[in-house]
């Protein structure tokens, strides 16, 4: 663990500033001072996120495209499958512009989380060479998929236009219920990027999780369809912190309602207790990272 | 001033066993069994304390597994410490291994904001300092094309040039300076005296004893993750080589100067014969691990020959560290040559001229042959021995006066002759080359 104890005056006039390494340690001042100390790796945040994207689309033809690409082409499955062989109940809103509304964050959350586990374990080469706060690694691929995610959500904005969807006040409510979800996904990133680096079972498994996952979560179908499970079902399908989230993105952005503040709370008391106990536990773990990497 | 100071710093690895060639310990019981199993402790780094004042130079010499390198990652924070406290009084900056965090696919341009900021410099920082990096790396006309086509000492120059912009308090350095031909190499040396000569806390790790006897005021010698020794680097360095010779655990790890295989029936060999020992020795007869360069160096292996009647041919293949074949010997004495040996026991001992290899480790595969129309091998020893070759810089060895790095597997002095015949002034030339 490093502290780092602001610039200190020694022999006049220079400034220099005196860091103690000492064993890993749990300490709310040590926590202060890791936060204070990512503050200062702004500008590594900058360029490695700027990098994510750009190599991303370096050389791939379609280019930036394929952040759009991604979220239609299962959109368009989604449609034939639920408008045509099984119907869905949409409140009245075209199929196509419902389910893309709740795959638009979904694919952000679920590229963040499959990127963003793997993040430590593909930088080894960095992990045991330079010394930086290794939770910018996770961050930053969290950064590239909200950029992947604006891109994506142009081509919202065209269906919207297309299908004559009214926009009303209520869509600046995406913005906090996107952030809840940006919490959630931080918490879940440096969890899993975590427990990555000593069981490489969870970069195989998450594929499946996020499967099951994306059907406990109204991505495909309104919530009110959950209400048909048995309560105890219910109840902890309720608990599943991406249901407040991309519930009511919908509800604010295609339908034009307020949201519906119980479960958006839920979502949100969960993530806020969660992402604490995940930095911390990342901070544990990235003490011994380079040692089992 | 005190820039830097390892307070009873202790580095302790937890070492799982992986049993993967025990089919019980490969299925999922045994998998989820060794989860709980305790791993086992390995002391990388005890009880080390030293301090480092402000405008020092200290080198840390000591075999492959002293713990060296561990003592860096530790000041760079790679590694957390287990016991013990670090104080750093400054900006670090450490020379690793240069070329850290390049992306292939992109350009070298784009890499010198990647890897800059990966070690730690701003933005604008590496913007108004872009042009000298580029200037300094020498591949100007390349800075637009992804590294991945870039040459390995293309990779290695803008690596470089990076790091030595780094501009850092204290610096540490391990190996760096051995990259790239050598006119680059001395820029980078030059590079380090000029950071040395503007008062930077210089920390140095190095196997290159004559770099850090130049390079350095101090000197730490550590052995099994303990400094056993620190001074002045002329002093240390003798020990080094003198203390070496009788705890040596080799740059190769776990192989020695010396090897013996007590028991018979387990040593490599046939029924025809089989390998007893096999050590790096002085012309005095003493088993040694470490070789003044321009001493003769006798590799002698001890076998038994159970079944007479037999052409047999010791050998020995020498490796440099980084596993490249030197060069091939073999027994060609006309009593031994083509003549087939009674039952014995025999000692044969390869003689290395003194100045003839580098400095560096040398390691060596002992075996012995037949000759016969199908070459058999009665065994093939890959890592018998191994030893270190050090260059004591006293004019006399083929560097001669030279101090800086020298290329090349091997570094014979050789017989030089020279003819003079006196030639005409540059004016008869001239006045020559316009008849003709």
């Amino acid at each position: 663990m490093t502290e780092v104890e602001p610039k200190v005056k020694i022999a006049g006039a220079v400034t220099r500033r005196v860091k103690f390494i000492r064993p890993n340690s749990f300490s709310v001042f040590g926590v202060v001072n890791q936060l204070r100390e990512l503050t200062r790796y702004f500008d590594l945040i900058h360029t490695l996120s700027q990098h994510r994207i750009r190599v991303r689309y370096k050389q791939s033809a379609l280019g930036l495209t394929w952040a759009i690409m991604q979220p239609l082409s299962l959109m368009l499955i989604y449609t034939v499958i639920f408008s045509f062989v099984a119907k869905i109940q949409t409140n009245g809103a075209p199929y196509a512009i419902f389910v893309f509304v709740g795959l638009l964050p979904w694919t952000y959350f679920s590229t963040a989380l499959t990127s963003a586990t793997n993040s430590l374990v593909s930088h080894i080469n960095l992990i045991t060479k330079v010394y930086f706060p290794r939770e910018i690694l996770p961050l930053t691929y969290v950064i590239a998929a909200f950029f992947d995610f604006l891109i994506a959500t142009s081509m919202l904005a065209i269906m919207m236009i297309y299908y004559r969807v009214p926009l009303t006040s209520n869509v600046l409510y995406a913005v906090p219920i996107i952030l809840v979800m940006t919490i959630f996904v931080m918490a879940m990133a440096l969890i899993l990027s975590a427990v990555q680096v000593r069981f490489r079972d969870v970069g195989v498994g998450l594929p499946l999780l996020l499967q099951i996952w994306m059907f406990a979560t109204p991505v495909v179908y309104p919530l009110s369809t959950a209400a048909k499970l048995p309560p105890t079902l219910h109840v902890l399908y309720l608990l599943n912190p991406m249901v407040g989230v991309i519930e009511n993105f919908r509800r604010t952005v295609l339908l034009g309602s307020s949201p519906e503040f119980v479960s958006l709370g839920i979502s949100l008391l969960i993530s806020l207790i969660l992402l604490p106990a995940a930095y911390l536990y990342f901070k544990r773990a990235e003490a011994t990272v380079a040692d089992i990497i | 001033m005190i820039d830097l100071r390892f307070d009873s710093v202790s580095k302790k690895y937890l070492i799982r066993q992986e049993e993967e060639d025990d089919p019980k310990a490969r299925s999922l019981a045994g998998r989820l069994r060794r989860l709980w199993q305790r791993p086992r402790e390995f002391w990388a780094v005890r009880n080390v304390s030293f301090e480092v004042h402000r405008g020092e130079a200290l080198g840390i010499i000591g075999h492959n597994g002293a713990g060296k390198s561990t003592v860096l990652k530790l000041l760079a924070n790679i590694v957390t410490p287990s016991q013990g406290e670090i104080m750093i009084n400054g900006q670090l900056a450490a020379l690793i291994e240069v070329g850290s965090g390049f992306h292939q696919e992109l350009t070298g341009r784009e890499n010198v904001y990647l890897s800059g900021s990966i070690l730690g410099m701003r933005r604008n920082e590496i913007t108004r300092k872009l042009d000298s990096i580029i200037e300094f790396s020498g591949i100007r006309e390349f800075i637009d094309t992804p590294v991945k086509r870039y040459s390995s000492g293309m990779f290695v120059r803008l690596g470089f040039s990076i790091a030595a912009h780094l501009d850092p308090d204290i610096l540490l350095l391990d190996e760096v300076l051995a990259v790239g031909d050598a006119a680059f190499q001395s820029k980078c040396l030059e590079r380090v005296n000029d950071l040395r000569r503007g008062g930077k806390t210089i920390l140095f790790i190095s196997h290159d004893l004559g770099a850090v006897e130049r390079l350095c005021d101090r000197v730490l010698l550590m052995q099994r993750g303990e400094v056993i020794a620190s001074g002045s680097p002329a002093e240390v360095i003798d020990q080094y080589k003198h203390s070496a010779a009788t705890s040596f655990t080799s740059s190769f790890q776990g192989m020695g100067a010396v090897r013996e295989w007590p028991d018979a029936q387990t040593a490599p060999g046939d029924g025809i014969v089989r390998l007893r020992k096999v050590r790096a020795r002085t012309e005095e007869g003493e088993t040694a691990a470490v070789f003044d360069i321009r001493r003769p160096i006798g590799v002698e292996m001890t076998y038994e020959v159970l079944e007479p009647g037999h052409v047999l041919i010791p050998n020995y293949y020498f490796f440099n560290q980084e596993q490249q074949l030197l060069f091939y010997a073999q027994d060609l004495e006309p009593d031994s040559r083509g003549q087939s040996r009674p039952a014995g026991q025999y000692v044969s001992t390869a003689w290395i001229p003194g100045n003839f290899l580098i400095n560096g480790s040398i390691l060596v595969a002992a075996n012995i042959t037949s000759d016969i129309s199908v070459v058999a091998h009665h065994f093939h020893v890959r890592e018998a021995v191994a030893f270190n070759v050090v260059d004591s810089f006293d004019g006399d060895s083929t560097r001669g006066d030279y101090t800086g790095p020298i290329g090349g597997l091997i570094r014979p002095r050789l017989n030089w002759t020279t003819q003079f015949r006196e030639t005409h002034t540059a004016n008869e030339c001239v006045l020559e080359g316009e008849s003709a």
